[in-house]
């Protein structure tokens, strides 16, 4: 959840757990930030030393990967997976080292604060008025086998920082009126929380689905657009849509080939592409004469199963003549939803 | 007995006058009623934009979700007031700094005949004093400052 919960603590905790039911287990790398009862934990167990090797005049004080992977233990502990290796060293990131232990066939367990994950960084931002630059991929805790919630109420962590148990006290005091406020340690908690209760209901769902199922609910929305007012209605629906359906969301608009603009679609068109910036999602912009084949292909490759597209504005006549665009849709992409997003003002007026 | 009666569905057409609407967090229903009156009767098409502020510690190019999630049904809820009443709607929604950075950005990129802000009542949002003066300053085009009344007591 956040620093000084005792996610190092537990780490340990486990550690001497797995050690008193057989199993053959190392310190990687251990973080104590001079808390006396953390290293009281880690007494008994044998620590792999850290790396020394000069590099480029700096001394990195890392964890040394091939040491662990020589020693081959069954178990490594090894703290602070965000974290950012010193520069020089072969991986960038703490998670690359430990997915080459894992290469291994040595299992590990490390720690890791909520606000780190790749895809929370915009929410953490937003809620913590802290942009966090250490960050991890979401796939390594989706591979993670097993992830357990150090939860700890946002006053007892108070707490301990008053007691000086998290950091130096000189510390605490600018600590607790900046990233360690109640309000801003609830609001982690509550992601935490989420975050965790999230990872489990996939493992159910991963435990009842097979791979093949598992794409097969996979969403991805589509959103057909035009330089056109009704677009910015199309594009906000669609993004509804996604956000229930967790989706990821792509607008696609299909320019004939050497179609020139006119000024209010241009201004119409830029419109559409700041619309798409804020909602986070990915604005595509493809040449074709032929509407359906074009969608047809930006939809197999974008891995697309929903379709919003706008209430035709085809005459019965063209319709009748040239084939509707719906049908045509709906025959060239056969698995994918298609929804036609109306305009809701056009519903007919209820009278008693 | 029920009786279904379409309506006639309005039109954005590209020579139109333009009215813009901005607002944040909330908008007052009396401003929108008169806001939607005045494009009836210039048969212009209205232009609510939604402002959004993208915190400093923010990227600008930042999706902002939370905040969008309250814009759109905002959004959907004045095209809908404006689509039922025969006015046209194109709406938006704008980013930037602060509400004023929002709006210049707007108005940097399109064309407004007429500018209708909302002034602060009935704990509804509106723009401040400070905002207000500013955007009597410095708006591209004609600006209605309005004011609903005061919900009785």
């Amino acid at each position: 959840m956040a620093a000084g919960v005792g996610k190092t603590y537990r780490m340990l905790q486990e550690g001497r757990q797995a050690q008193e039911e057989g199993r053959d287990v190392v310190i990687g790398y251990l973080e104590p930030h001079d808390r006396p009862e953390t290293a009281e934990l880690a007494e008994g167990l044998e620590t792999v030393p850290r790396l020394h090797a000069q590099l480029g005049g700096l001394e990195p004080n890392e964890l040394d990967v091939d040491a662990v992977i020589r020693r081959a233990p069954e178990l490594a502990l090894v703290d602070e997976l965000a974290h950012t290796n010193a520069s020089g060293m072969r991986n960038e990131k703490r998670y690359q080292d430990i997915d080459e232990i894992l290469d291994q066939g040595i299992d590990v367990i490390s720690t890791v604060n909520v606000q780190h994950l790749e895809s929370l960084n915009d929410e953490i931002a937003e809620l913590t008025g802290v942009r966090v630059r250490e960050t991890f991929p979401d796939r390594v805790l989706e591979q993670a086998d097993e992830v357990v919630l150090v939860d700890l109420t946002p006053e007892a962590l108070q707490q301990r920082l008053r007691a000086g148990k998290v950091y130096p006290r000189e510390r605490a005091d600018v600590a607790l009126q900046n990233f360690f406020r109640a309000d801003k340690l609830a609001a982690l908690r509550e992601l935490a929380l989420r975050e965790v209760a999230e990872d489990v209901g996939h493992r159910r769902e991963a435990a009842v689905l097979d791979p093949l199922s598992r794409q097969a609910v996979a969403e991805r929305v589509l959103a057909l657009v035009e330089p056109q007012p009704k677009s910015q209605r199309i594009m906000r629906r669609a993004w509804r849509s996604a956000e229930r359906l967790g989706a990821q969301l792509d607008a696609v608009w299909v320019r004939r080939r050497g179609q020139e603009l006119e000024p209010e679609e241009q201004v119409a068109l830029a419109a559409l592409r700041r619309l798409a910036i804020v909602l986070g999602a990915h604005f595509l912009e493809e040449e074709g004469d032929d509407l359906v084949a074009t969608v047809r292909r930006v939809a197999f490759e974008r891995g697309t199963t929903y379709v919003f597209v706008g209430t035709p504005d085809e005459s019965r006549r063209r319709e009748i003549l040239r084939g509707s665009l719906l049908s045509a849709l709906v025959r060239e992409l056969p698995g994918v939803d298609i929804r036609v997003v109306a305009n809701r003002a056009d519903r007919p007026e209820r009278t008693p | 007995m029920i009786g279904l009666r379409r309506r006639r569905r309005p039109e954005v057409r590209p020579d139109a006058r333009r009215i813009l609407v901005p607002f944040a967090g909330a908008l007052e229903p009396a401003v929108l009623d008169a806001a939607i009156r005045i494009a009836q009767a210039e048969d212009a098409v209205l232009v609510p934009a939604y402002l959004l502020l993208v915190p400093l510690a923010y990227d600008e190019d930042s999706p902002l979700k939370d905040q969008v999630g309250v814009a759109m049904p905002l959004l959907e809820a004045v095209e809908h007031a404006a689509l039922r009443a025969g006015v046209a709607v194109d709406a938006r929604i704008e980013k930037g700094r602060t509400l004023t950075h929002a709006l210049r950005r707007l108005w940097e990129a399109e064309r407004f005949d007429r500018i209708v802000a909302p002034a602060p009542a009935n704990g509804g949002g509106g723009f401040t004093e400070k905002q207000l003066a500013w955007l009597l300053t410095h708006a591209p085009a004609e600006t209605l400052v309005l004011k609903p009344m005061p919900h009785a007591a």
